[in-house]
């Protein structure tokens, strides 16, 4: 049977994600320590050269994120690091996985991204309903306090550095970076103008980075074993592991953490076991609601950013969600846009007015009899025209799922 | 409850304001935000009941009416809703004798729709409270309510 390759993971099930004394006992907080004796331009140029890439869905370098937020106005007085720890993206349930069972991970990662980038406080922005993770990463931060890894001068430095947890209160959207700043600030989680980007103006106008959970989770190790052992694993354009969580009638649904470049097909039919007895594959949805449409012939693609991206499908969170081939496809890309109209702040027209035309479509799709193919047509340049003038990504999404499902099952049956 | 002792737990900070509403709405018995409480956020962030009502009716994990003890979440993202979240939204209304959004007669449930809550490798699935309850089906969900409510009444009956 294939095996997974534990990086982010590398302490579940082995160490209690209550106890830094285990973690630190498991190798944690070396990768600080080194991370302390190199200076901050040392340390991103060590990342930048590891190739990782941010992994909340755009796949950005997490290296090159940190300098520009290490470069942008330096006459200013704060700089922030920000976990963004509002997973919600559906089929997506990784940085939960992280946070409940091994919260030092994430934090050890944190206060190596706040040394390299001089940041002078942090926050974790954790979805309200993820009621464990936050209590486990308080705790965490907690016990790092004591054990000086926060505070004032940290173990001799001369770097002072705490993070604060803030919760979210039930919204997808503010999981988008600027959206999510707002909502940090105590406001309605409604999107900024980009740009500027965080890094330049983020939180309060500051200089901020914000990294998604399993970015974070992945420096300790890079730190620890340098970049050039990072960059053995993976593909070129994508370097290191990536955890998928696979949902849907497979024998076992779950999380796994592989190299990227593992195909659609191994992480299906290897690790999650196949289909459930009686059941065979239809289609799979990649990167959750804000993602795409596959059917059986990308099957032997694989999981990296630029291998999808050429074959016009997304990577995104690493959602991998499975149809098995009772199920309409028409019921799935209906649910998605339920669920984008539902979760469209409002604030922007386009949004707000086309997502609830493209439910109108699809009600007119699932009547007509024949001539589909003039609705279809009718359906993605709605989205298209939302892809062009929304105001944040949120609107900017609906053409994914939508142009994905027209390619494959164009009578969206 | 104290409200000015849970409004000291925090800095009066604007960017405490969720952090402060969770609090309350958490130690509220049917978990809801009365207006009194959101003029007293007012009060200690030095800004107004209509910049607090607003951030409150943003967010759908907060509520300005009354709930029961007991929040059912239930998930109507695309996984759940694939793998049968909409039958199992009858059963539990039937179980429960509840409409979406309204407490049951005996203040112990409320049931609400929610969006995708990271559990969808036991879809479809559900959360009451912080507790996590996933292949659902008409017979467990009936076993896990009756048990909350065996629970409840051992409870009452030893007071």
């Amino acid at each position: 049977m294939a095996e997974e390759k534990r990086v982010v993971l590398k302490n579940i099930g082995i160490t209690d994600p209550e106890s830094i004394d285990d973690y630190i006992a498991a190798g944690g907080y070396s990768a600080f320590r080194k991370a302390l004796a190199m200076d901050g331009p040392g340390l991103i140029d060590n990342l930048i050269e590891s190739g990782l890439r941010g992994r909340g869905g755009a796949g950005f370098s997490a290296g090159l994120k940190n300098r520009f937020t290490s470069e942008a106005c330096l006459s200013c007085e704060n700089r922030y690091v920000v976990c963004n720890a509002d997973e919600g993206e559906p089929g997506t349930y990784k940085d939960r996985i992280i946070m409940e069972n091994d919260p030092h991970i994430y934090l050890e990662g944190m206060v190596i991204a706040a040394w390299a980038i001089k940041a002078t406080k942090g926050f974790v922005y954790i979805r309200g309903e993820y009621g464990l993770s936050i209590r486990r990463t308080q705790m965490a931060v907690n016990d790092m306090r004591k054990y000086g890894f926060l505070g004032n001068d940290i173990l001799g430095s001369g770097f002072s550095f705490d993070i604060e947890i803030k919760k979210g209160a039930g919204s997808y959207l503010c999981g988008e970076e600027l959206t999510l700043l707002e909502s940090l600030e105590g406001k309605r989680g409604y999107p900024r103008i980009k740009p500027p980007f965080p890094a330049e103006k983020g939180l309060w106008g500051s200089p901020t980075l914000i990294n998604n959970v399993e970015t974070l989770a992945c420096l300790p190790s890079i730190i620890s074993n340098g970049a050039r052992w990072y960059k053995s694993m993976g593909t070129e354009k994508s370097p290191g592991t990536k955890v998928f969580t696979i949902s849907g009638p497979v024998k076992r649904p779950g999380y796994y953490e592989v190299e990227m470049g593992t195909t659609l097909r191994s992480l299906i039919f290897d690790f999650a076991g196949g289909m459930q007895d009686g059941k065979s594959f239809r289609a799979a949805i990649l990167g959750g609601a804000a993602g795409t449409f596959v059917d059986d012939s990308m099957l032997d693609t694989g999981m990296g950013f630029d291998l999808l991206k050429e074959k016009g499908a997304t990577l995104g969170s690493g959602a991998i969600i499975v149809m098995d081939k009772s199920m309409s496809v028409w019921e799935m890309l209906n649910s998605i846009l339920r669920f984008f109209e539902h979760e469209s702040c409002g604030k922007c027209v386009p949004c707000r007015a086309g997502s609830k035309h493209l439910l109108l479509l699809m009600e007119e799709i699932k009547k007509s009899g024949n001539g589909k193919e003039a609705l279809n047509a009718r359906l993605i340049r709605q989205a298209e025209i939302m892809e062009k003038t929304s105001l944040c990504p949120l609107g900017q999404s609906h053409i994914m799922p939508i142009r994905t499902a027209v390619r494959y099952f164009p009578d969206l049956q | 409850m104290d409200i000015q002792k849970i409004l000291e737990r925090h800095s009066p900070e604007p960017d405490n304001m969720l952090n402060i509403l969770h609090d309350l709405q958490d130690a509220n018995l049917q978990n809801y935000l009365p207006e009194e409480s959101l003029r007293q956020v007012a009060r200690y962030l030095n800004t107004t009941l209509s910049a607090v009502y607003g951030v409150v009716n943003y967010y759908t994990m907060f509520s300005t009416k009354p709930r029961g003890k007991y929040i059912i979440r239930l998930c109507q993202s695309p996984v759940c809703h694939l793998m049968g979240s909409e039958t199992v939204l009858e059963s539990v209304k039937k179980l429960l004798g509840v409409e979406l959004d309204e407490p049951a007669a005996d203040g112990l449930f409320s049931l609400e729709l929610s969006e995708c809550l990271g559990i969808c490798d036991v879809a479809p699935a559900m959360m009451i409270g912080e507790d996590i309850y996933g292949h659902l089906s008409e017979a467990n969900i009936s076993k896990i309510i009756s048990e909350i409510r065996e629970k409840e009444m051992s409870a009452n009956s030893s007071k």
